[in-house]
């Protein structure tokens, strides 16, 4: 049962999933500082894609698939933007259609200006340069040492073997891998691979980099490590981010904004705080909530009634993020109103970059409904959802 | 076994190793191309020519299909035109090395084909041309492969290059026929097989071995 505390404590509970909230208040802090040149509307945006469509055609039996419907984005200059969506919602493609591997059905893709999904085959090469790419399952080759498969996209470009050299090195140290440059793949940890795709997807400076479930074969600790690493590539190099994944932890952990895609279509989007503290839509709930700490303890979860008729205490769950992560919720309400407040699970993270805590507390079922728990809390910018009762 | 016997399995030997060596030759350098090409033009892939694609496809498979000694005989006129002659060594190197090209053809495209493809995606990301991923990315990843389909190649040449004894061909395959089995000497017979089984074993310990060494997909110990 979920309802939303700030409405009059006493109404029923409204259903799971309810519609989306009011319009969320604006947040002062909104992920950008107070810098307004940092907002997305302000400034170009590095990637921008208006009313991007792709259908695929259908093969033999197989009907026709529409990958992308009229998806519109546009990523800032200098951010980490995640794109997060279940299984075959078009991830891929989407990513795709910006360094032209994929072209649009319809819709225009711009990368820094350039018009990629008009270009030809030579011209396109040339802007590819510009945008690197990473990938799942690394795409090194066997056949090449670590330092080669950095070389790689310098040979191409035609480079001195000298200049080539010197590169190399100074990516492979930036990565951390500067003693392993003569080791083959296979020679190599899954960490140690991608921080070679890495090395090699900035090997000619490019201005974007794109990153397609980069993570998702590496296990949770290297995954920090590799986030870390693009977090650090995004700051001192100023390279642009977009990245793919269906693990709301890696968005959590590195990206500034975020989209939710499903069938095809962004369906919510915003700074990763906003969406994390007020998500509008199920998928986005869903993916939010399967990060462990986001569900109610079980053990309170199996003894929750969603009437409140004789129960004594109400159990809430409230979203702290930003400037309010560090309000002393827990004594503000004992104290003010001289109430015993249990602390029944929850967790405090850091979310895009900011701390966020989801807290769930019980509260003397009398003071929720007279509407006094909610006036304490009501100083905070928190939201508040009733869970449910316990007898 | 008498001296002259001797020099007649040692010159035979040497016929077949010089019609080997050039029908491989021209086999690889035919058949390499050609299989790149069978194996990137399909639809989607990376030199898209589907029509041209199958009808090439037509014609290596009707060639592999055509029994050896048959193929042999049908082009005579052929052989006469390219080498001046129809019988002898260098002739026979003719049909050898038809026969060689849509085989190795075949296999140059079955090791191609067993590159990842997410190799050729992220070569394309980096803005490779076409060309550059054929020589960079798909003949490097694919050499082990390469190695070992040519090593076929090779002992598929021996056993195919005993049969054109049967047109005046020379090399092992002939003086085998003509000694061992028409003047009924045995030893003869013996000893070309044993020397064709050494071939063999030469050729495809050594194709082992450098296809080996350059497979990198293989954890050290
Ligand atoms: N080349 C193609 N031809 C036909 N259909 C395709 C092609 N590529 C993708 N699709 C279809 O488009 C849809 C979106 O695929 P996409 O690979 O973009 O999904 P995804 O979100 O990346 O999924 P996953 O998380 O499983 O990687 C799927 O239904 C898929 O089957
Ligand atoms: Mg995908």
């Amino acid at each position: 049962m979920l309802q939303h505390a700030l409405a009059a404590p006493g109404a029923a509970a409204s259903p799971l999933h309810a519609a989306p909230d009011t319009p969320p208040k604006p947040i002062v802090a909104s992920g950008y500082g107070d810098d307004p040149t940092r907002t997305p509307a302000a400034r170009d945006a590095m990637i921008r894609l208006d009313a991007v469509s792709k259908h695929f055609a259908p093969r033999g039996s197989e009907a026709a698939v529409t990958a992308l419907k009229d998806v519109s984005l546009a990523i800032p200059r200098g951010e980490i933007y995640g794109i997060i969506g279940p299984s075959g919602a078009g991830k891929s493609t989407l990513i795709r259609t910006v360094n032209g591997l994929e072209r649009p059905s319809s819709g225009v893709v711009r990368v820094d200006g350039v018009v990629i999904s008009g270009l030809d085959e030579a011209a396109l090469r040339a802007e590819r340069r510009k945008i690197g790419m990473i990938f799942q399952h690394f795409n090194l080759l066997s056949s090449r040492t670590a330092f080669a498969n950095v070389a790689l996209p310098l040979e191409l470009a035609g480079l001195s073997r000298q200049a080539v050299r010197a590169k190399v090195m100074g990516l492979l140290d930036l990565v951390g891998l500067a003693d392993k440059a003569e080791r083959y793949p296979v020679e190599l940890s899954g960490g140690q691979k991608q921080r070679v795709g890495i090395a090699r997807a900035l090997a000619t400076d490019p201005k974007v980099l794109l990153s397609d479930e980069a993570t998702s074969a590496l296990d949770p600790e290297t995954t920090r490590s590799i986030l870390a690493l693009l977090a650090q590539v995004n700051r001192d190099l100023g390279v642009t981010i977009m990245l793919i994944t269906h693990e709301m932890a890696v968005i959590r952990e590195v990206c500034h904004r975020v989209g939710v895609i499903e069938d095809g279509a962004i369906i919510e989007e915003g700074t990763v705080r906003d969406v994390f503290a007020r998500p509008r839509t199920a998928t986005a709930r869903s993916f939010i909530g399967s990060l462990p700490g986001r569900e109610p303890p079980p053990a309170i979860a199996a003894r929750l009634t969603p009437s409140p008729e004789g129960a004594r205490q109400t159990v809430l769950r409230l979203t702290l993020s930003g400037a309010a992560a560090g309000a002393p919720v827990i004594s503000a309400l004992a104290r003010r109103l001289d109430i015993d407040v249990a602390l029944l699970g929850g967790q405090v993270d850091s979310v895009g970059g900011e701390p966020f805590a989801l807290l769930y507390l019980g509260v003397p079922t009398a003071n929720w409904a007279s509407g006094a728990v909610t006036s304490v809390l009501g100083e905070w910018d928190i939201r508040t959802e009733v869970i449910g009762h316990v007898a | 076994m008498s001296p002259e016997l001797l020099g007649l399995v040692l010159d035979a030997t040497l016929e077949t190793l010089y019609m080997v060596a050039a029908a491989t030759l021209v086999g690889t350098v035919l058949g390499l191309p050609l299989g790149i090409f069978l194996a990137t033009s399909g639809k989607g892939e990376l030199f898209e020519a589907v029509t041209v694609n199958r009808a090439l496809g037509l014609i290596v498979n009707a060639t592999r299909s055509t029994p050896f000694i048959i193929l042999v005989v049908a082009i005579i006129p052929f052989t006469r035109l390219v080498a001046g002659t129809s019988i002898g060594t260098t002739a026979a190197i003719v049909p050898l090395s038809i026969a060689a090209t849509p085989f190795m053809a075949r296999i140059v495209e079955a090791a191609i084909r067993e590159v990842d493809h997410g190799l050729v995606e992220a070569s394309l990301a980096m803005g490779a041309t076409p060309l550059q991923i054929v020589r960079k990315v798909l003949i490097p990843e694919a050499l082990p492969g390469l190695l070992l389909g040519i090593t076929l190649g090779i002992v598929t040449l021996l056993s195919n290059s005993a049969m054109v004894g049967a047109v005046g061909g020379g090399g092992l395959g002939d003086l085998g026929i003509r000694y061992g089995y028409q003047r009924f000497m045995p030893e003869v017979m013996l000893l070309v097989v044993v020397v064709l089984i050494v071939l063999v074993q030469a050729v495809q310990s050594l194709g082992d071995r450098l296809a080996r060494r350059v497979n990198h997909r293989l954890r050290r110990s």
